[in-house]
């Protein structure tokens, strides 16, 4: 009853083509936008915003980064977290030695370091595919942070190889609180994401999903299938460039090289298959869920036992939780293996007939 | 001379290493497709198992031995039954995830049941130096890596038996060729899938038993799959005879590049030469040393 | 599908269960301290050996003496996996949890120590580094709330070299020998080079270096290059597999174990027993004894695990890190207790306990008194050393335990204490930090 589209007609090909074309959706996105900048900053406490809501979105960003070059382009890469490490140390290192540089730019060319250093290690794409090509991205996984430990000079030759960021520093003003903190990220992941759903729904994201369904057929249909799939590793790492950049720089305020492991890889290839696998929202759900899901693990463990009174060996839940979330996700897998965007779709295809079910 | 051959010597029986470990990747991935990332849990998980009931009920090895088997065997049908059967069809990107999925399951599980404690397991067997070549010509081969490569030979000789001779194993072979034929002809799929994970569960406890004596049961068991996926890149994702030669291949260069090699670059090559090596090996070779050429039809 | 329907409810109520997160569920009136563990994942087996003995000695305060001068304590520890990530979430959910913080944390982790070391200060927690962590904040004109307390790891470098020294003969002894340092391939490693060149050079011997990749478990070519240096001694700088893996292969290639020195990360049970008799002789330089000796181990396993029966696993009491929890847990109490008598008996802040820490005076007497007996050395804390002491002592593996081998040791103190001057003042230009001391 709410959710319909009846009654709202396209009168121009512009109207047609935008990113929301019901007018739900748009008041929706006004509204979480809304809740966002400024209902999230009235009642989150500081736990909220450092350990939950900041690290959220710095995920949702690097998955939309493996989104759009395993979700949209067709090419699994397990490379992430390296291409996210590139990203923080070259920011990290803009800002340190050139003198006076806004930290924006910074940001910019820190990603784009991470982009040249994501085409190089696309290069193998255009031979081969599948898990050679996965396990092929590994290699720049194990490299790179061997090289950003080994030069001592990405690290400022600090003893202990763990850089200390600078200060957040916009036009005077300092994004030094956990509030300023989240809001800097939220517009940055916010205006990125935005550029990133046009870009899919631009020619280059057509060619992208051409190249992902059949490459040859893409290629008959006269798409350079070199230069789409550079342009997407570059994209990609570009996104997960300006992720680890503001992984360092908004979330941890320190970058250890070691922390951008196998690891995190995973944990964002997890979110963009829980997410959905080629959707700009599934990457923010499956973030969210990911990020979520081990802290409630771990909560509701706790609350239970002391609920119930039970004092659990120490060391145990660690154990138990590690057991449950592996399920979960096994569990997920099955019920969903289309992802959580996917379920929102269901959702609203639901609601748009609600309440009247026939 | 002499230091250069006992690298290279040291460098290949550390291969035959990694290729246990790739064995149990290869096994399942011919027969299922599923690229089984939990592959390196199992170790871990087989390898604590037996070191666990070898604690609690002081039973000879090889009772031991076959205790553990039969729990692996319930693992792998129980994998089969929960998380393969429902998944079936799905994207191998999917599959995959699953299986990072049942990789934090085991890991977890393993831990429940007998701890996080590191352990000794002893196979009665020290790692020394062969005395008679080190005397002879001061050269360095370790008794314990020469048994280990006999183990491997034998498991491999194990397996090709069981995969030409038997019937179960021609059915494995078939599946692997084409499923929907081996279907067809009727063979049962499920219970081939079971078995395979089974055998898998074998290798794995092959691998737990060579690896955990050499670093003590613990955790880092399950880094050893790391080591075994340039392996399998390089010996191609479907044959057991390339997880053997790629695992010979790697181990070598990768042993001798950090000697030779390592000292210009600062050292600590190791890490990642093996999958720069496999990568530019691919470049050449996209379907691996002994893989099947696939040929995609519009 | 009603599977999924349950499924779904469940997600709910765990969401639930999140509106508690933030809640303060400290009981009133008890110093709650807060505990960012490990005990699952590659050092699940440290973990578990160093929070089981820090909370055990918790327990013991609870049951023993009633708490801290009649303020009871109460804690609660939080998974971290040895990921910065997820101990930065569970620092900050532990730092909401009472309205006096944390009382002090234990990071047990250099990722996640140099997470914390801006936001620290900013929330006013202490930050307790036991033996890692950034070395320059000893330094606590710089460093105000960091306390790497007793010794770290550029004292166990000097310190290590000297007991090598004593060994070959005194000071001069070490003229030309040859010493490898074998390390762990990360920023660890590579900790201690600078203090061992300039030791090399002081002393006169030859110092090679050789990193072995994360995670450490194949060491074939790395103790095939120290074959053929063959080096009077090696130095081992590891942590985790790579600890065992480099003795067996020690072995392998017939270098002599009791020519083996690790440092305190390199120098428990989980890294001998792991490589089984190949370990016996091996030394390591070591922040606390090992064994049951001491009567504050007594009586944990007394009241504990006999009495309350509140314990961890018994195998693992009196092993090295757990005494070594023991003690950790130890200097956050009595920092409490030294807070205490200037501030009141009731539960102290963060800003307090970081006055009793920077004040805190650890005697022999006074060890003696807590029953720590020779576990330790005597601390004294100050505002320009938050170490407080600087000495280690080298145990030797033989074969079952671990037994003192040398006397509580200074290396080169003069020496350490000119790096550490220097590279804080380095981060205090950085950072635009002026060097102070602060008050109470």
């Amino acid at each position: 009853m709410l959710y319909r589209e009846a009654g709202q007609f396209k009168t121009s090909y512009r109207a047609d083509q935008q990113i929301f074309p019901i007018l739900q959706d748009r008041i929706g996105m006004l509204v979480l936008g809304f809740v966002a900048l400024v209902g999230v900053p009235l009642v989150a406490s500081e736990y909220w915003l450092t350990a939950i809501l900041i690290p959220l979105l710095v995920f949702s960003l690097a998955a939309i980064g493996l989104n759009i070059l395993t979700g949209y382009a067709g090419q699994l890469s397990l490379g992430t977290a390296a291409f996210m490490a590139v990203g923080a140390v070259a920011t990290y290192n803009f800002q340190l030695r050139v003198p006076g540089i806004p930290i924006l730019v910074s940001f910019l060319l820190g990603g784009g370091t991470a982009a040249a250093v994501g085409a190089v290690f696309g290069l193998p794409s255009l031979r081969i595919k599948g898990f050679y090509l996965a396990v092929a991205t590994l290699a720049a996984q194990f490299f790179i942070p061997w090289l950003l430990v080994k030069v001592s000079w990405f690290s400022n030759d600090s003893a202990s190889g763990v850089i200390t960021t600078q200060p957040v520093e916009i036009l005077g003003f300092t994004f030094d609180t956990p509030l300023r903190k989240y809001l800097f990220a939220l517009v940055v992941v916010s205006v990125l994401a935005l550029v990133a759903k046009n870009l899919v729904r631009s020619h280059i994201g057509r060619a992208w999903m051409a190249v992902r369904d059949m490459d040859v057929a893409a290629e008959v249909i006269g798409i350079r299938i070199v230069r789409t799939k550079l342009v997407a590793f570059a994209v990609s790492s570009f996104y997960c460039g300006i992720a680890g950049a503001l992984y360092a720089f908004a979330y941890l305020g320190s970058v250890e090289t070691d922390g951008f492991n196998l690891d995190l890889s995973f944990r964002i290839l997890f979110m963009i298959i829980i997410g959905g696998v080629g959707s700009i929202l599934g990457s923010f759900l499956g973030a969210a869920f990911i990020t979520l899901l081990p802290i409630l693990l771990d909560v509701a463990l706790t609350e239970g036992a002391t609920a119930l009174g039970l004092q659990l060996p120490s060391g145990m839940t660690s154990m138990v939780q590690l057991v449950v979330f592996g399920a979960l996700i096994i569990f997920f897998l099955i019920v969903e293996p289309l992802g959580l965007a996917r379920l929102w779709q269901i959702a609203k295809e639901k609601l748009r007939l609600w309440p009247f079910p026939h | 001379m002499q230091f250069f051959f006992e690298v290279l010597i040291g460098g290949l029986l550390a291969g035959v290493m990694y290729s246990l470990v790739a064995l149990g990747f290869v096994l399942i991935y011919k027969a299922s497709g599923v690229f089984n990332f939990a592959q390196g849990s199992m170790v871990f998980f087989a390898a604590l198992t037996y070191v666990g009931l070898q604690e609690k009920f002081g039973l000879p090895g090889w009772a031991v031995f076959g205790l553990t088997l039969a729990v692996m065997v319930v693992l792998g049908i129980a994998i089969e039954r929960v998380v393969l059967r429902p998944l079936v069809n799905q994207p191998q990107i999917t599959l995959f995830m699953a299986t990072i999925g049942l990789a934090f399951f085991i890991e977890g599980l393993a831990q429940v049941i007998w701890g996080t404690q590191v352990r000794r397991l002893d196979l009665g067997l020290q790692d020394e130096p062969i005395a008679m070549l080190m005397d002879r010509f001061n050269m360095l081969v370790s008794k314990f890596d020469v048994v280990a490569a006999v183990v491997a030979g034998l498991l491999v000789a194990v397996l090709a038996v069981f995969f030409n001779r038997t019937r179960i194993g021609r059915a494995l072979r078939a599946v692997a060729d084409d499923h929907q034929a081996a279907l067809a002809v009727g063979i049962p799929l499920k219970q081939i899938w079971a078995i395979v994970w089974s055998v898998a569960g074998f290798v794995a406890l092959v691998a737990g038993l060579m690896w955990g004596a050499r670093n003590g049961v613990q955790f880092a068991l399950t880094f050893v799959a790391l080591k075994a996926l340039p392996v399998l890149i390089l010996g191609g994702f479907e044959s057991v005879l390339g997880a053997i030669v790629g695992g010979l291949i790697i181990g070598a260069s990768e042993k001798l590049a950090e000697v030779y090699l390592g000292p210009h670059l600062g050292g600590g090559i190791e890490g990642w030469f093996a999958y720069v090596m496999a990568l530019l090996f691919l470049l050449v070779r996209p379907e691996g040393l002994f893989g099947e050429k696939h040929i995609d039809r519009v | 599908m009603a599977w999924k329907k349950t499924a779904l409810a469940w997600i709910a109520g765990l969401t639930l269960a999140a509106g508690s997160l933030t809640a303060v569920a400290q009981q009133a009136g008890t110093q709650f301290v807060g505990i960012t563990g490990y005990r699952v994942g590659p050092y699940g087996a440290n973990g578990a050996a160093f929070f089981g003995g820090f909370t055990d000695y918790l327990q013991l305060v609870n049951a023993r003496d009633g708490g801290i001068n009649g303020v009871k304590l109460s804690w609660e520890e939080c998974e971290t996996e040895y990921n910065t990530a997820k101990g930065v979430e569970c620092y900050e959910r532990l730092k909401a949890r009472a309205d006096t913080g944390p009382t002090a944390i234990h990071p047990m982790s250099t990722g996640i120590t140099y997470a914390l070391l801006d936001k620290a200060p900013a929330d006013q927690v202490p930050l307790i580094t036991f033996g890692y962590g950034r070395t320059d904040a000893t330094d606590g004109r710089v460093f105000p709330w960091v306390f790497p307390l007793m010794s770290n790891y550029w004292d166990a470098a000097t310190a290590i070299i000297k007991f090598i020294a004593d060994k070959e003969g005194g000071e001069g002894g070490l003229k030309g020998k040859k010493i490898v340092l074998l390390y762990h391939d990360s920023a660890y490693g590579k900790e201690p080079h600078a203090v061992l060149e300039a030791e090399a050079k002081r002393r006169g011997f030859d110092l090679e270096m050789i990193p072995v990749p994360h995670p450490g478990n194949e060491q074939q070519s790395q103790w095939l290059q120290i074959r053929r240096i063959r080096p009077d001694w090696v130095i081992l700088w590891g942590w985790g597999v790579m600890n065992a893996t480099a003795i067996q292969t020690a072995q392998k290639v017939g270098f002599p174990r009791d020519r083996m020195v690790g440092n305190w990360w390199a120098g428990s049970e989980i890294d001998t027993e792991a490589a089984g008799p190949a370990a016996k002789g091996y030394y390591a330089a070591s922040l606390n004894l090992a064994g049951k000796k001491f009567p504050v181990v007594q009586d944990i396993e007394k009241i504990v695990y006999g009495k309350l029966n509140v314990g961890g696993d018994p195998k693992l009491i009196g092993t090295v890190l757990w005494n070594r929890g023991v003690a950790a847990a130890m200097f956050t109490l009595e920092a409490v207790r030294t807070a205490q008598a200037k501030y009141g008996k009731k539960p102290m802040n963060g800003a307090q306990v970081r006055w009793g820490l920077e004040h805190l005076d650890l005697s022999a007497k006074r060890l003696q008194k807590l029953g720590f007996g020779a576990m330790l050395p005597p601390i004294k804390v100050s505002c320009e050393n938050h170490g407080g002491s600087g000495e280690v002592r080298f145990q030797q593996w033989d074969g079952s335990a671990w037994q003192a081998a040398s006397d509580w040791m200074k290396g080169d103190s003069a020496l350490v204490h000119r790096m550490i001057e220097e590279s804080a003042a380095k981060y205090a230009a950085e950072k635009g930090i002026k060097p102070a001391c602060l008050g109470g």
